[in-house]
C-alpha cells in the first residue's frame, strides 16, 4: 500500500501531498523535511529507493520535480516507478507537456487526477485514456454549471434592469 | 457581496505568494489572505466559498494552519452542485484526517452522495471515503459500498472495490460481507475493475482466513486463466507499457496467486505452468518487464516448492544482480535476502557479487547488501568474508561505518573458529573503527581475553603495537589500557611468545608511557581515564622501578574536576605511599572473568544478541570449552549474593570490572551486605568522605576480599575497627582515613549488623551525615542519627531540619540537640530520626530533606534528596 505521495521541487518546496495513512500536521511537516533532506541530496546515478523508518520511499525526478511515494517493506518498488511514470504521463497529456508551473497554479487539478489514479493507497486504473476521459467529463460538468450560473445571473440582471426602466 | 473576500482570485494569490522574496513577506501575504477568508466564513459568504477553500488548500500545502476552514468543506459537500462538491471533497481529504471529530459530521452527506443519481458525485464520495474514512464511518457506510460493487458503471465498481479495502482494514469483522461480491469482480473484463478486484481479494485474504480458503478453492483456476490471457494478449494500445499489456494487472494477479499458493500444494501446482511462462517469456530490457519478473520470482519463492521453478527464479535474480541499473540490483539484493530462508545454497553462489555490492557507492544498495552478507556468513566462509569486510572498513564512508562495524563484530562473535582469530579480528576493528564499537562488544572482548590465558602475552603485545599507530579510537585505547594494566609484565618480558609474532622490545617505562598518553589525552573520556588510572596502579606493582613515576602521574589527577578521578587518585596515592605491604595483593591480576555470567547478562539486557552469545555453559560464543570459572569470580558480580541481578549489563560490567561507578547519583549497590570481616572495615573507611564514592570504594573492598580469600595477606585486617563509629566527626581528608588501620581491635561482629554511615547531604556550606543502627528484633525500624556540620565561616541560627518520606515509610523526628550551628565545623548539631520501612527487604529507604537556617540574619534554604541509604535498611 502507498502510505503517501509527495511532490517536492528541487528547492524543497512542496507541490502536492496526499496522505493515505493518518499523519498529524506536525508529523507531516517532519516527514517532508526529513525526506527532502535525504532525497534531494542523492546523486543522479543512484537507485531510486530510500529506506526510511521501516518503509521504502520510491522517488523519481522529472525536470525540477521529485515524485515520491512511500510504500510498505514488501511492496514492489519497480512497479511503483511505473505508477509514478503513469501519473506523470497522464498529467502530461492533460496539461500538454506539463511543467512545474502548471502544477502550482492548477494544483487542484493535479489532485483530481491523482484521485482518479489512486484510492486508499492502491492503484485504481491502468488506462491513461480512461483517466483522461473521466477527468474531462467532470471538468465539463463544472463548466456547464458555471455557464448556467452566469446565464442565470444574466437573466436576473436583465430582469432587474427591465424592472427599473 | 463581501468587499474583502472578493479581493483576489486564486491565481493572483498564488502569484503574490510566489513573488515574496522572504519568508516574512510570505507570512504577511498568507496572514492577509487568511484574515479575508475568515471574514468571509463569518459572513457565511456563499459565492466565493469554493474559491476560498481552494486558497486554503494552497495555504495548507505551504504548511500554515487552516483548521478554521474545515467546516467550509462540510458546507460545500452539503451543497447540491457538482463543482461545489468536487472542491469540498478535495478540501475534506486535504485538510482533515480520520482522527478529527469533525469528520463524523460528514457521514450523512456521504451517505446521500453514495446514493446520488449523478455517478460522478457517487465517485467523489467513494474516493473521499476510501481515502480518509474512520472505523465508525466504515461501519456506517459499508452497506452502501457493498451495494456499489455491483453498480452498472465500471468506474464506480472499481472505486467501490478500493473503498472496500479501506473498510475491511478499518473493521476486519466486515470482511465476510465482501467475499462474494469481490469474487464476482474477478470475472470482469474491465481492467480497472479487475485490478481493484484482485487487490480487494488480496487484502481480504490478509484479514480473513475464511476468505483465503474461499478464493483458493473457487478462484485459483480462474486467476491462472486471467493471467494467461493477459500474458498472451495481442498488442493493446490502451494498456501497453513497453510492449507488455498492463503490467499493473500482471503484478496484482501474481501477488494474489502468491497468497493463494502459500502453504497449499494443490493451488501451487495449478499455477506452476503460468509462473514458468511468465518467468521465461517476459522481456527484461525495460523496467515494466523487470517489475513483473521481480513479482514472479517472489511468488515462486513463496509458494510450495517445485524444483525447477526455484532454479529459474534464482537465475533471474543472478541476472538482476549483474545488471547495470542500480534499481534492478537493489531489488535483486532485496529478494535474495528473502530467498535465504528457502534457497540458502543457491544464494551462496552469488556471494562474490553480493560482496561487491557492499562496496557500492549507493547507500541504499550497500545497506541491503550488508544485510544479505550478514545472513550469508557461516562457519566455512567466515574468514574470507570477514577479511573482505574489514578491508573495506578502512575505506568506507563515515556514515556507513557504524552499520558495518556492528555487523562485523556480530559476525566475528558468532562464527569465530578460534580465540586467536577472534582477538585478531576484533583488534583490527578496534584500530579501524573503535569509535563505532558498542560497549557490550568490547566488554565481551575483554572477557574473552581474560579467559584465553595462553594468549595474554600475545594480545597485550598486539594491542600495544596497535596503540602506537592509532590513538584516536577510544575503545581500542580502553582495551589496550586494561590489558597493559593486567598483563604489563608479559608485554615487557615477551612472555608466551607465539611463533607468528615478531619480537618487540618494550621497556617498563614504554608501557607506562602508553598508559600516560591515554590518561593525558584531552579527548579521553571519564571511562578511559579511570581505566588508565587503575592500570597505572596495577603497573606500579608490576614495575617497581617505575613506581615513583607512576605516583607522580597519579598525583596529577588529584586536582581533577571529575570527582571520580580525584577521589581515585587520592586513594591510589595513599596506597602507593603508605600501604606498600598490601599493595601487591591489592592489585593482583583480575581473576578470570566468567563468560557465562557475562553472556547471560548480555542476553538479558539485549534480546537481539541472545542468539549470538547465549548457549550452554560449555558451548561459549567462540565454541571453545570454557575453563572452570574461578571460585572468586562471583566477587565480580557485586549483586549475586543478595540482590536480584541488575539488568543493565553495560554499566554493571564496567563497574564489576573496574570498580568504577560512572553514575555517581545511583544508589550504592555494593554496600548492602552486612559486614562479615575486615574487608568491610575498609568499606566503611572509604565511604566516609562523600556519598557517591561509597559504591566505588565498596568494589574496592571486594577486590581486597578477593585477594584475601586467595592469599590471605590481609589477615591483619580481620577485626580492625569499624570507623563507622568515628564517622560523625570524621571531617578530615581521605588520606588520613586510610591511616585508620590502627590496631584498635573491636569485635563489632557481635553487635549484629552494622551499617556504614553515609554523608547524606553535602553542599558548599553544610554537611549532613547519617549513622544507622537497628533495634534488635525489629528489622523494619532504623534509628538514624543525623549530624550536621557547618562548612562555612559563619555561624548558623534558627537551624531547622525537615524530612519527608514516601508512603511505605514512617518517619519520626526527635528534637535537635541545638538550633545553633557554630562556624567552620567547630561543633555540630545532632538529631535522631526513626524510620520504619513497611516494605523492608523490598524497597530501600529514600528521603527528601529541607534545611533552613539564618546566616548573617539572612534566610537560607537548602533542599535535597537522600537516596544513598544502605540497601538493607
Amino acid at each position: 500500500m502507498i502510505q503517501f505521495v509527495l511532490l517536492i521541487s528541487r528547492q524543497g518546496k512542496v507541490r502536492l501531498t496526499k496522505w493515505y495513512s493518518p499523519y498529524s500536521q506536525k508529523e507531516r511537516t517532519k516527514v517532508i523535511r526529513e525526506l527532502s533532506g535525504v532525497i534531494l541530496t542523492r546523486g543522479p546515478k543512484l537507485c531510486n529507493f530510500v529506506e526510511w523508518r521501516g518503509y521504502k520511499v520510491v522517488y523519481k525526478r522529472y525536470a525540477s520535480l521529485y515524485f515520491c511515494m512511500c510504500i510498505d517493506q514488501d511492496d514492489n518498488e519497480l512497479e511503483i516507478l511505473e505508477i509514478i511514470h503513469h501519473f506523470v504521463e497522464i498529467l502530461d497529456r492533460y496539461f500538454g507537456s506539463v511543467c512545474e508551473l502548471d502544477l502550482i497554479f492548477n494544483f487542484h487539478k493535479a489532485y483530481y487526477i491523482l484521485d482518479e489514479l489512486l484510492i486508499a493507497g492502491e492503484l485504481q486504473e491502468s488506462s491513461k485514456k480512461t483517466v483522461a476521459r473521466l477527468i474531462a467529463a467532470q471538468d465539463s460538468l463544472v463548466e456547464t454549471a458555471k455557464e448556467q450560473a452566469s446565464s442565470i445571473s444574466n437573466i436576473i440582471a436583465q430582469a432587474t434592469k427591465f424592472e427599473r426602466s | 457581496m463581501n468587499p474583502f473576500s472578493s479581493g483576489t482570485r486564486l491565481r493572483d494569490m498564488i502569484r503574490a505568494i510566489r513573488a515574496c522574496k522572504t519568508a516574512a513577506e510570505e507570512r504577511a501575504v498568507v496572514r492577509k489572505e487568511c484574515a479575508a477568508i475568515r471574514a468571509a466564513i463569518n459572513e457565511n459568504d456563499q459565492d466565493y466559498r469554493h474559491r476560498n477553500l481552494a486558497k486554503l488548500m494552497f495555504i495548507h500545502m505551504l504548511g500554515y494552519p487552516t483548521h478554521f476552514g474545515q467546516m467550509e468543506c462540510l458546507k460545500l459537500i452539503a451543497s447540491p452542485g457538482f463543482p461545489e462538491k468536487r472542491i469540498g471533497y478535495l478540501g475534506l481529504m486535504l485538510l482533515l484526517d480520520e482522527r478529527q471529530e469533525v469528520l463524523m459530521l460528514v457521514t450523512n452527506s456521504l451517505k446521500q452522495d453514495l446514493n446520488h443519481s449523478n455517478q460522478y458525485i457517487v465517485g467523489l464520495a467513494l474516493c473521499a471515503l476510501g481515502n480518509i474514512c474512520s472505523a465508525e464511518m466504515a461501519r456506517d457506510l459499508a452497506p452502501e459500498v457493498e451495494r456499489l460493487l455491483q453498480f452498472r458503471d465500471p468506474n464506480i465498481r472499481k472505486k467501490a472495490a478500493l473503498c472496500s479495502i479501506r473498510i475491511i482494514k478499518k473493521v476486519p469483522d466486515l470482511a465476510e460481507n465482501f467475499i462474494n461480491p469481490a469474487a464476482s469482480l474477478l470475472k470482469e473484463k474491465h481492467h480497472g475493475v479487475l485490478i481493484t478486484g484482485v487487490q480487494l481479494c488480496t487484502d481480504l485474504c490478509k484479514v480473513s482466513s475464511e476468505a483465503l480458503e474461499y478464493f483458493r478453492k473457487k478462484c485459483t483456476d480462474g486467476l491462472v486463466k486471467t493471467l494467461r490471457d493477459i500474458a498472451n494478449s495481442p498488442y493493446a494500445p490502451e494498456y501497453d507499457i513497453a510492449g507488455i499489456t498492463d503490467p499493473f494487472l500482471h503484478i496484482r494477479l501474481l501477488r494474489l496467486l502468491r497468497v493463494l499458493g502459500q502453504g497449499d500444494a494443490d493451488a501451487s501446482d495449478s499455477m506452476n505452468d503460468i509462473l514458468a511462462q511468465v518467468a521465461t517469456k517476459t522481456e527484461s530490457n525495460k523496467n515494466a518487464g523487470n517489475a513483473i519478473l521481480y513479482e514472479c520470482v517472489e511468488t515462486i519463492m513463496s509458494i510450495e516448492d517445485n524444483g525447477g521453478l526455484r532454479v529459474l527464479a534464482i537465475n533471474i535474480l543472478g541476472r538482476f544482480l549483474s545488471n547495470r541499473d542500480n534499481n534492478i540490483r537493489y531489488v535483486a539484493l532485496n529478494m535474495l535476502t528473502k530467498a535465504m530462508t528457502v534457497e540458502a545454497q543457491a544464494v551462496q553462489r552469488h556471494r562474490a557479487t553480493i560482496l561487491e555490492c557492499v562496496k557500492d557507492s549507493d547507500a541504499s544498495i550497500r545497506k541491503r547488501a550488508l544485510e544479505l552478507v550478514y545472513l550469508l556468513v557461516n562457519e566455512t566462509n567466515v574468514k574470507p568474508l570477514t577479511k573482505e569486510l574489514i578491508d573495506y572498513l578502512e575505506v568506507s564512508d563515515q556514515d556507513f561505518k557504524g552499520d558495518l562495524t556492528a555487523k562485523i563484530c556480530s559476525i566475528v562473535e558468532r562464527f569465530s573458529p578460534e580465540k586467536i582469530w577472534y582477538i585478531d579480528q576484533m583488534l583490527k576493528v578496534l584500530s579501524e573503527a573503535g569509535n563505532f564499537v558498542k560497549d557490550d562488544v568490547w566488554h565481551a572482548l575483554i572477557v574473552v581475553i581474560s579467559n584465553a590465558s595462553d594468549l595474554h602475552g600475545y594480545t597485550v603485545r598486539a594491542l600495544y603495537r596497535a596503540l602506537q599507530t592509532s590513538t584516536e579510537q577510544e575503545t581500542l585505547v580502553r582495551v589496550a589500557v586494561w590489558c597493559i594494566g593486567e598483563y604489563g609484565d608479559m608485554l615487557v618480558n615477551n612472555v608466551g611468545m607465539l611463533d607468528i609474532e615478531d619480537p618487540i622490545t618494550v621497556t617498563e617505562s614504554d608501557a607506562v608511557d602508553a598508559v600516560e598518553v591515554a590518561i593525558k589525552r584531552h579527548t579521553s573520556d571519564l571511562t578511559t581515564k579511570s581505566m588508565a588510572l587503575i592500570a597505572l596502579l596495577k603497573l606500579s606493582s608490576r614495575f617497581p622501578s617505575c613506581s615513583e613515576r607512576i605516583r607522580e602521574i597519579i598525583v596529577q589527577n588529584k586536582g581533577s574536576l571529575v570527582l571520580e578521578l580525584q577521589q581515585r587518585s587520592i586513594e591510589f596515592n595513599s596506597i602507593l605511599q603508605k600501604h606498600q605491604n598490601i599493595r601487591s595483593a591489592l592489585v593482583e591480576r583480575m581473576p578470570v572473568l566468567d563468560e557465562a555470567t557475562f553472556s547471560g547478562r548480555r542476553a538479558g539486557s539485549l534480546p537481539a544478541a541472545a542468539s549470538t552469545s547465549t548457549g550452554t555453559p560449555h558451548k561459549l560464543p567462540n565454541g571453545i570449552a570454557k575453563p572452570a570459572a574461578a571460585p572468586i569470580a562471583d566477587l565480580l558480580d557485586l549483586s549475586s549474593d543478595d540482590a536480584p541481578a541488575p539488568s543493565s549489563s553495560g554499566a554493571d560490567f564496567l563497574q564489576d570490572l573496574l570498580g568504577v561507578d560512572l553514575s555517581p547519583a545511583s544508589a550504592p549497590a555494593g554496600t548492602s551486605q552486612p559486614p562479615k570481616a575486615g574487608t568491610d572495615v575498609l568499606l566503611d573507611l572509604l565511604s566516609i568522605g562523600t556519598s557517591p564514592p561509597a559504591q566505588s570504594s565498596s568494589s574496592m573492598s571486594d577486590i581486597l576480599s578477593s585477594s584475601q580469600d586467595n592469599k590471605a595477606p590481609l589477615a591483619n585486617l580481620n577485626g580492625l575497627t569499624s570507623l563507622s563509629s568515628l564517622s560523625p566527626t570524621a571531617t578530615s581528608p581521605m588520606m588520613d582515613l586510610l591511616d585508620g588501620f590502627g590496631p584498635s581491635p573491636q569485635k563489632h561482629e557481635e553487635n549484629g549488623p552494622t551499617y556504614p554511615s553515609v554523608v547524606a547531604y553535602e553542599s558548599s556550606s553544610l554537611r549532613m551525615t547519617f549513622n544507622f543502627s537497628k533495634q534488635p528484633g525489629n528489622p523494619q525500624t532504623t534509628l538514624i542519627q543525623a549530624t550536621f556540620t557547618n562548612l562555612s565561616p559563619n555561624a548558623y541560627n534558627d537551624f531547622l531540619f525537615q524530612a519527608a518520606v514516601p508512603k511505605f515509610l514512617q518517619l519520626h523526628l526527635d528534637p535537635a540537640s541545638s538550633n545553633t550551628l557554630p562556624a567552620s565545623g567547630n561543633g555540630s548539631i545532632t538529631q535522631n530520626l526513626k524510620v520504619t520501612n513497611s516494605q523492608h527487604g523490598k524497597k530501600s529507604l529514600v528521603m527528601r530533606i529541607r534545611i533552613a537556617y539564618k546566616m548573617n540574619n539572612k534566610d537560607v534554604l537548602e533542599e535535597g534528596q537522600v537516596n544513598n541509604f544502605p540497601r538493607d535498611l
